[in-house]
């Protein structure tokens, strides 16, 4: 009886702690061939953004005054994203790379 | 600057003229010897960055040069070798090596912020040459799939090394 209370205390504790049901996606955004793809994304504040680098070599996510995510080659990196706006970014790499993100 | 000037436009009648020579019959071997040899070159030019520049914006560039021509050289010996393709040796590359040769020579008599911008206006100017090269002679000549998806993928990498020395550049000003 004792253990069942505090099992129900401690769900209670996590729903609190949790908050509201927050639905963060992940958009996904392919690097191959010193291309983003897709070019344009959307998401909210909270969404977290995956770039997967399939290229050999590192390629950045680069927003001036807003984010600079270093992406290895062959490998994935992240970013949260925190406010709103239309981020233009590129590669500081290669600057010809360009793609945008739009957050709501 | 007179002498850059020269020796760079030197560089672009020896491509356009071997490439003349060479006409359309410009063989997959020969292609991929080229494209190596002119990763091969940047590389060079960047261990020679990287021995003699105290700038930090010439420093990453130089190494960046080289992380990305090493990897994507490794990616072109990998293809050549699944395709039992001999990179071959001609005109083209060494007409390349040697002007390369050359241009380093001379870098190496410079110091400071000489050597710096001496540095990037010819990285600027060999990755112009090598985007011409690859897009009038290498890309439209190559007979093989993969590797002319390469030399694309060569081409857009050429193009953003560009891009990236231009901006060092302007920096510098």
């Amino acid at each position: 009886m004792i253990s069942k209370l505090s099992l129900g205390a401690l769900c209670g504790l996590v729903l609190i702690l949790a908050g509201p049901p927050v639905r963060a996606e992940t958009i996904r955004v392919t690097v191959e061939k010193l291309v983003f793809s897709p070019a344009e994304i959307s998401a909210v504040v909270g969404d977290v953004i995956e770039w997967q680098n399939k290229d050999v070599m590192a390629h950045t996510a680069t927003a001036k005054d807003g984010f600079d995510v270093v992406i290895p080659p062959g490998k994935t990196a992240t970013l949260t994203v925190t406010r709103a706006g239309t981020f233009d970014y590129y590669c500081r790499f290669h600057p010809n790379m360009k793609a945008r993100l739009q957050v709501r | 600057m007179y002498a850059r000037l020269t020796s760079a436009l030197a560089l672009a009648c020896l491509i356009s003229g071997a490439s003349l020579a060479a006409g359309s019959g410009i063989t997959d071997p020969q292609i991929a010897h080229i494209a190596y040899t002119a990763g091969v070159i940047d590389i060079e030019a960047a261990k020679q960055a990287l021995k003699i520049s105290k700038d930090k914006d010439v420093i990453a560039f130089a190494n960046d040069m080289l992380r990305d021509h090493e990897a994507v050289n490794k990616q072109a010996l990998d293809l050549v070798k699944k395709l039992n393709v001999k990179p071959e040796d001609n005109d083209t590359s060494r007409a390349l090596t040697k002007a390369a040769t050359q241009e380093r020579e001379k870098l190496a008599k410079l110091s400071g912020t000489d050597f710096d911008k001496a540095y990037v206006a010819n990285e600027v100017a060999y990755h112009k040459q090598v985007n011409g090269a690859l897009e009038t002679l290498l890309i439209p000549s190559a007979k093989n799939a993969e590797l002319k998806d390469l030399l694309e993928t060569g081409l857009k990498l050429f193009q953003g090394h560009q891009q990236h020395a231009e901006h060092v550049a302007a920096m510098m000003k």
